[in-house]
C-alpha cells in the first residue's frame, strides 16, 4: 500500500531538484524522490527556522482535489474529522482510516470554493487517490495535482516575508487559507507547517517554483531547510510521522489524536473502524503515544523497547533523536496506557543497555501558530 | 603523522609509544553531519578488529565505528562526553575517540596511509 510495495523504482524530482543541487544540498532517496536532507546542516537549519525562516521544498507530498456535489460527505466516510461544517478557506487535519481503525495516512482538508484541497503524505500518495478514487461516488472527481509544486516557509519571520512578495498573507490566521496571485502565478497559501511554528504552505504551478524559491531566498531571513531538520523540528513539536508514530495498526485514539475527530463524529462513529474508536474513547486504549524524554544525552532512536521498572515490555519508541531547540534528546513512543501519565520514569533498552526516560507532556518546544 | 593509518570504514588510528590512538575521519565526520554524542568504549574493555568499538550519534542517525584493530582499552576522551560537536570541528585531533594496547601489531598491515586514503575518498564521490 505505500512505496514499499510499488515495484516502479524510478526516482522522482520535484520542480526545485537542480535549485537544491545549486544550493548544495544533500540529495537523498526518500519516498522515491531525490531530496535533500540538508544543506548547512541540521543543527543550523533547525535553529534558524525556530528563530528566522527556513524554506522547504515539499513538492514531494500528493495534492489532490475532490471536485463535485457531495464530496465532503463522501470524504467523511473515510476519515473520522467534520468536512460538511468546515468553511471555505478553512483547513483541517485528518486521518485515514482502514476497517480496523487503524490509520492508512495523515492529511490536511481545505475547502475552496470548488472542491476540497486535500495534501497527502509523498510515500501513501499513489495508495491514498486508489482510495479515493475507489471511494467517491460518481459526480466527484478526484484529481491529483502533479502540476503543482508545494513550498513550506516556516518560522517567526516567515509570514512578513511572504507579506513582502505577497501582500495580504499576513492576514490568514492559522489553518485559514486563500488564493493569491503573484508574478502571473496563481498561488494557493495555507497558514500552516509542520514545524511547530508559524508560516505558510504555498502551492505553487510547477513552472513557476524555482523563480518563486529565489524570491523567498532572496530575503536575507530565508535558508533552504531539508529534511533533516524537518524530522526534528516536527518531532520537537510533538507531531507525528507517518509509517513511523502512526500507521495501520494505531488507531486515532492510542495516538493522541482523537482532537482530529469532532464531537458530530465521535457520536455517530460514522466512519471505518467506528466500534473500536469509540470503544477506546470510552474505556481508554490499551496503549498511548506520549512523549519521553531520555534522561541522559544519548539520542534514543525508532525501534527501541520501552521497560518498566521491573524490565517488563511495556511499549516502544517510534520517533527518537536529538532536538536542537531542547538542547538534547527527545522522543516519542507507545507505552501502556496505565504508564502514559507525565513524569513515569521507564527505561528503553538500546544496544544492550537500560537508558533512563520520562514520560514527557508534548511538544518539546512550544507552538507558535497565529490564531 | 606518518605513521597514521586509515580504514575503509573511516577511522583512524595512530601508534605512539606503545599505545594507539583512535578516531573517525574529517571526511566521516562531515559525511555524518552535527554529532550529538559519542558512545566510547570503557577504559579496560576489550575491542576486536572489525567488530564495534563506539557508536557516535549524529542528529539524524546512529553509526557503528568499528575498532581498527584487536586490543585493550586505556583511555577514553572524557571531553566527548561534555562537548560531542568537537567530533565536527577536530575529527583527527582534539576529536579523538579512544587509546588502547594492540594485541597484534600486524592487525594494521593493509590499512592506508594518508595518501591511499585520500584517493579512497576521492574514489567515494
Amino acid at each position: 500500500m505505500s512505496a514499499d510495495s510499488d515495484t516502479d523504482q524510478t526516482i522522482l524530482k520535484t520542480p526545485l531538484n537542480d535549485l537544491h543541487r545549486a544550493l548544495g544540498g544533500r540529495m537523498v532517496p526518500f519516498a522515491r524522490y531525490d531530496m535533500p536532507v540538508q544543506f548547512d546542516g541540521i543543527m543550523a537549519e533547525h535553529t534558524h527556522t525556530r528563530t528566522a525562516a527556513g524554506l522547504f521544498d515539499v513538492s514531494h507530498m500528493g495534492q489532490v482535489r475532490l471536485v463535485g456535489e457531495g464530496a465532503d460527505v463522501a470524504l467523511e466516510r473515510l476519515i473520522p474529522s467534520n468536512v460538511r461544517e468546515l468553511k471555505p478557506g478553512k483547513q483541517r487535519y485528518s486521518l485515514f482510516l482502514n476497517d480496523d481503525g487503524g490509520i492508512l495516512d495523515d492529511l490536511m482538508i481545505t475547502r475552496r470554493e470548488d472542491d476540497l484541497l486535500l495534501v497527502v503524505n509523498a510515500a501513501c500518495k499513489d495508495a491514498d487517490i486508489a482510495h479515493l478514487t475507489a471511494s467517491m461516488p460518481t459526480g466527484v472527481a478526484v484529481v491529483p495535482m502533479p502540476e503543482r509544486a508545494l513550498l513550506a516557509l516556516q518560522g517567526p519571520d516567515a509570514v512578513a516575508v511572504l507579506d513582502a512578495l505577497v501582500p495580504g498573507v499576513a492576514e490568514l490566521t492559522f489553518m485559514t487559507s486563500g488564493s493569491f496571485d503573484w508574478d502571473v502565478a496563481d498561488l494557493w497559501i495555507s497558514r500552516s507547517g509542520y514545524t511547530g511554528e508559524d508560516g505558510c504552505e504555498i502551492s505553487v504551478p510547477e513552472g513557476r517554483a524555482v523563480a518563486l524559491a529565489e524570491a523567498l531566498l532572496a530575503d536575507a531571513r530565508v535558508k533552504p531547510i531539508g529534511l533533516g531538520a524537518r524530522d526534528s523540528l516536527r518531532l520537537e513539536a510533538g507531531l507525528c510521522l507517518y509509517g513511523h508514530d502512526i500507521d495501520t495498526t494505531t488507531s486515532p485514539v492510542e495516538a493522541n489524536l482523537q482532537w482530529a475527530m469532532q464531537k458530530r463524529r465521535r457520536e455517530a462513529g460514522d466512519f471505518p473502524g467506528g466500534a473500536r474508536i469509540l470503544r477506546e474513547l470510552a474505556e481508554g486504549p490499551s496503549r498511548r503515544r506520549v512523549g519521553l524524554k531520555p534522561e541522559g544525552r544519548a539520542p534514543i532512536r525508532e525501534g527501541a523497547a520501552i521497560l518498566d521498572a521491573d524490565g517488563a515490555n511495556v511499549g516502544a519508541i517510534t520517533s527518537g533523536g536529538f532536538g536542537p531547540s531542547v538542547g538534547g534528546p527527545v522522543a516519542m513512543g507507545y507505552v501502556e496506557t496505565r504508564l502514559a501519565e507525565p513524569g513515569t520514569a521507564l527505561f528503553a533498552e538500546q544496544r544492550g543497555k537500560s537508558l533512563p526516560l520520562q514520560v514527557a507532556t508534548l511538544p518539546f518546544s512550544p507552538h507558535n501558530y497565529k490564531r | 603523522m606518518s605513521d597514521r593509518k586509515y580504514t575503509k570504514d573511516h577511522e583512524w588510528i595512530e601508534v605512539s609509544g606503545g599505545e594507539a590512538t583512535i578516531g573517525i575521519s574529517d571526511y566521516a565526520q562531515d559525511q555524518l553531519g552535527d554529532v550529538v554524542y559519542v558512545d566510547l568504549p570503557d577504559v579496560g574493555q576489550q575491542v576486536e578488529k572489525g567488530a564495534e568499538a563506539a557508536v557516535i550519534e549524529s542528529v539524524k542517525a546512529a553509526s557503528e565505528v568499528y575498532a581498527p584493530a584487536s586490543g585493550e582499552v586505556t583511555a577514553r576522551n572524557d571531553a566527548l562526553d561534555d562537548n560531542p560537536a568537537l567530533v565536527n570541528e577536530s575529527a583527527e585531533s582534539d576529536g579523538w575517540f579512544y587509546r588502547m594496547k594492540l594485541s597484534n601489531m600486524s592487525d594494521l598491515d593493509g590499512l592506508m596511509d594518508a595518501e591511499a586514503y585520500a584517493a579512497f575518498v576521492e574514489a567515494l564521490d
